[in-house]
């Protein structure tokens, strides 16, 4: 038996205000000049802004009122992460609502009144998940053994986002041979730990982090009862909000593509009414726009509880068909720039940087259908 | 909200029940998926009897006036019975120039008088109405059009040749581009809009022949065919206008139609099943992994098209550019259906080269013939080329060619 396509799809008064302040909010802060600023510092983003967006609750959006957030869900945080994605807008929002999301989801209680409320609060926190360079792969390398009491830590994490600036770590381990999460704070690493990775998308920060003999409380465990699915769940809701920040970043994309077409002459016309790039660039429209549905149903029906698999149905198909939307808008995006495409200069540049890595983020879109396709099809 | 609510699943249950009591059996003969696809008397006896009979049950016209043959009652309650006869997969509602172009467009700009005449025999089944836009030298280009209408006491005289005119040979009303001033500066604005009789002298229409190999649409011959003044819609000069009004109900950019039931339901499911029974290299199909992937890609672009009807009437979710879900659903809609189609005839393997009529051809050839059916839709009603052209132009704002 197939099972019944899910197509819920809602929104309410306070996403629509969400949307609309998102919007201004990340327009006004990063315009373009201000996003090729950002990409020359270390941090990559500005600590005013940061805690502006704190002051307007975005990192308490996902958070339950009882630890001190806003309680509105995904159903708040994909338009948020579509708006940063939108005005390429990079701060360290994703990590840290992620942490949040982990704690959420695995957290004790006592490290739920202790994290959960510092976050909504701006306090910067991110997960170290990828143990090398495949995120396909569920065997966790890093571990945890016990000693003296403690948790001693072995490995190495990659592409751990913002970890230059997080507070605190979220590290997948393998603990007893089973995935266990466990909290590691900024003060018990060295500055040996961190190697900051090169990236093809110049606005991100993301680490090669060491964590071998690192000493942590067995407090510091999340619910072990809990852990497995949370990681799990982890990776989709990653998913689905680096889709939601490339479907912003594939419109954007599409803007300057129509921008350069509708003023750029040539043979005494203007390039955008010769049909060999109107007609591709309806079909940008039209992955973005597919894009955009994927979003914002994913973000209707995951909520705080662990993710059946409608939901999780739901966030493969949005970051497979994101992935490909962003892929396709910023490799065009650099084609109809003609040789200013090939220049630094020219911003269609940051689109198909930003399309190869949110491609990876998370598993690329064969990632995603090769999972989609047992829920699907047997 | 929640009294709506108890008689919209009440009205929900009431169709269910009709339709699971009154779907008609097989007529031993191949019923059409979409209305484009009738061919012969059989086939359009079966339909008109079957649309009077959901029309009588009292599941069409849901949302047109009670004084024109309707119901009066909200657009949700034609969705619903629209949704339970795709269910149900009843067969389709013919009458679709009818009922989906020429219905709302007298609805929204007729006079009372016109409504009075031809609305009812549009929801009943009574009058066949066909559209008389394409021309043999004119068809992207209608706006073009050369046919012309030359007024002549109190009736117009009617000279050309429409074609790929659906239902010309059944029709009773036509709805008619035609040119009454060769003159004008602009070629849109010598054009005219009419609701043209067909039973009048000088009127031919000759039947067609489709790449199925079935007769379908007809080329229709004017020569010197009188029709009443009575007949012009709106004025002289507001032809184009009018055809473009038509259009936008075509298209679905606009509701007001009086069911959306103008074509069976062929989703993925169906594809999957169909695929369920083959095999490819000694082994399932559906075992092999690149056959896996194609689907899994086509699940997600099915998936997104219907998220995007849900998601076109929440204008906060559709910032940047409005138009766009409403002027693109046409041209997403058909050429998902159409390469849809085309796969699953290369899943069939050696069987796909089988057609309607082999004994041991996949489902009747059901794959094969609704692929070639599904270029009904990404040619008719604008081209799938002019759709892209409407989009680049009306919705991301592109200079025109
Ligand atoms: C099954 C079926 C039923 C139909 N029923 C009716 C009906 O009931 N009444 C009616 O009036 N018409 C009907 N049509 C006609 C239909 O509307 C026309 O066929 C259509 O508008 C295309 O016109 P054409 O056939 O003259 O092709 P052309 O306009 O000659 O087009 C040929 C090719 O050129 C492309 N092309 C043309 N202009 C451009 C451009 N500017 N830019 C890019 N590409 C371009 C087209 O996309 C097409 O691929 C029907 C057609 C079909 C297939």
């Amino acid at each position: 038996m197939l099972r019944e396509m899910n197509i819920e799809l809602s929104f309410d008064k306070e996403q629509a205000m969400i949307i609309k302040s998102a919007r201004e909010f990340c327009g006004k802060k990063s315009p373009i000049a201000s996003v090729r600023e950002m990409v020359e510092t270390d941090d990559g983003f500005e600590t005013d802004s940061w805690d502006e967006m704190a002051d307007l609750g975005w990192m308490g959006a996902a958070i339950p009122e009882e630890f001190g957030g806003f309680e509105l869900g995904m159903g708040s945080v994909v338009p948020i992460a579509e708006s940063m994605g939108r005005f390429m807008l990079s701060t360290p929002f994703f990590s840290t609502t992620l942490a949040g999301q982990a704690i959420l989801r695995a957290g004790t209680l006592d490290q739920k009144k202790t994290w959960l409320p510092k976050i909504a609060d701006g306090t910067i926190g991110t997960l170290a998940l990828l143990d090398n360079a495949d995120w396909g792969s569920d065997a966790i390398g890093c571990t945890a053994t016990e000693k003296g009491g403690k948790l001693i830590l072995n490995g190495v994490k990659w592409y751990v986002a913002d970890a230059g600036v997080s507070e605190f770590f979220i590290l997948s381990v393998n603990y007893k041979s089973a995935p266990a999460l466990v909290i590691v704070n900024r003060g018990q690493l060295s500055g040996d730990a961190f190697k900051r990775h090169i990236l093809i998308d110049e606005t991100k920060r993301a680490f090669k982090m060491d964590f071998s003999g690192v000493a942590v409380e067995k407090s510091e465990l999340l619910d072990p009862e809990a852990s497995p699915a949370a990681l799990r769940d982890l990776k989709l809701i990653g998913a689905l909000l680096t889709a939601a920040e490339a479907t912003g970043s594939a419109a954007a994309a599409l803007d300057i593509i129509i921008d350069y077409l509708k003023n750029r002459m040539q043979f005494g016309k203007l390039i955008g009414s010769y049909q060999g790039l109107k007609h591709p660039t309806v079909e940008v429209l039209n992955q973005m726009e597919a894009a955009r549905s994927h979003i914002y149903h994913a973000a209707t029906i995951v909520g705080d509880q662990p993710l059946d698999v409608d939901m999780e149905i739901a966030c493969r198909m949005a970051k497979a068909q994101a992935t490909e939307a962003l892929l396709f808008a910023g490799d065009r995006a650099v084609q109809f720039h003609g040789g200013m495409g090939f220049t630094y200069e020219c911003d269609a540049q940051l689109y198909i940087r930003r399309a190869q890595w949110a491609q990876q983020q998370f598993g690329d879109a064969y990632h995603h259908r090769k999972r989609l396709a047992p829920l699907l099809l047997d | 909200m929640k009294d709506d609510n108890k008689k919209m699943e009440a009205f929900r249950e009431e169709v269910f029940a009709w339709m699971k009591e009154n779907k008609p059996s097989d007529p031993g003969f191949l019923l059409p998926q979409t209305f484009m696809e009738v061919g012969t008397e059989e086939q359009l006896d079966f339909l008109r009897k079957w649309q009077r009979k959901v029309y009588d049950a009292g599941y069409l016209g849901l949302a047109w006036p009670k004084e024109f043959g309707g119901h009066g009652l909200s657009p949700i309650y034609q969705q619903i019975a629209d949704q339970e006869m795709a269910l149900h997969r009843v067969p389709i509602l013919f009458n679709v120039i009818g009922l989906g172009w020429a219905g709302p467009l007298i609805l929204k700009n007729g006079t009372e008088d016109e409504k009075k005449k031809y609305l009812k025999g549009i929801l009943n089944g009574d009058d066949i109405w066909c559209q008389g836009f394409s021309e043999p030298d004119h068809g992207s280009d209608l706006g073009n059009a050369q046919t012309t209408a030359v007024r002549d006491g109190d009736t117009y005289v009617i000279n050309g040749t429409k074609i790929w005119t659906t239902f010309g040979n059944y029709s009773r009303y036509m709805i008619l581009l035609a040119r009454t001033n060769p003159e004008a500066k602009r070629k849109y604005d010598g054009l005219s809009f009419f609701l043209a009789p067909m039973d009048v002298p000088g009127v031919t229409a000759n039947p067609i022949q489709k790449i199925t190999g079935e007769y379908g649409f007809t080329e229709t011959f004017f020569d010197n065919a009188r029709i009443p003044t009575s007949c012009l819609m709106g004025e002289e000069g507001q032809g184009w206008t009018i055809a473009m009004q038509t259009l936008m109900f075509e298209r679905s950019a606009e509701g007001g139609q009086a069911s959306s039931y103008f074509m069976e339901r062929v989703t993925m499911d169906d594809l999957i099943k169909s695929a369920r029974t083959m095999t490819r290299d000694g082994r399932p199909l559906l075992e092999d992994p690149i056959v896996r992937d194609n689907l899994v890609q086509f699940l997600i672009e099915e998936k997104a098209l219907a998220l995007g009807v849900g998601r076109a009437d929440i204008p906060a979710l559709c910032s940047d550019y409005p138009l766009s879900l409403p002027l693109s659903g046409k041209l997403r809609a058909t050429e998902f259906f159409r390469r849809m189609r085309q796969y699953a005839i290369c899943l069939q393997g050696a069987k796909g080269g089988l057609y309607v009529g082999d004994d041991d051809a996949i489902e009747g050839g059901f794959w094969q013939r609704a692929y070639f059916n599904s270029f009904s839709a990404t040619i008719g009603g604008g081209t799938s080329q002019i759709q892209a052209n409407i989009i680049g132009e009306h919705v991301l704002g592109l200079p025109k060619g």
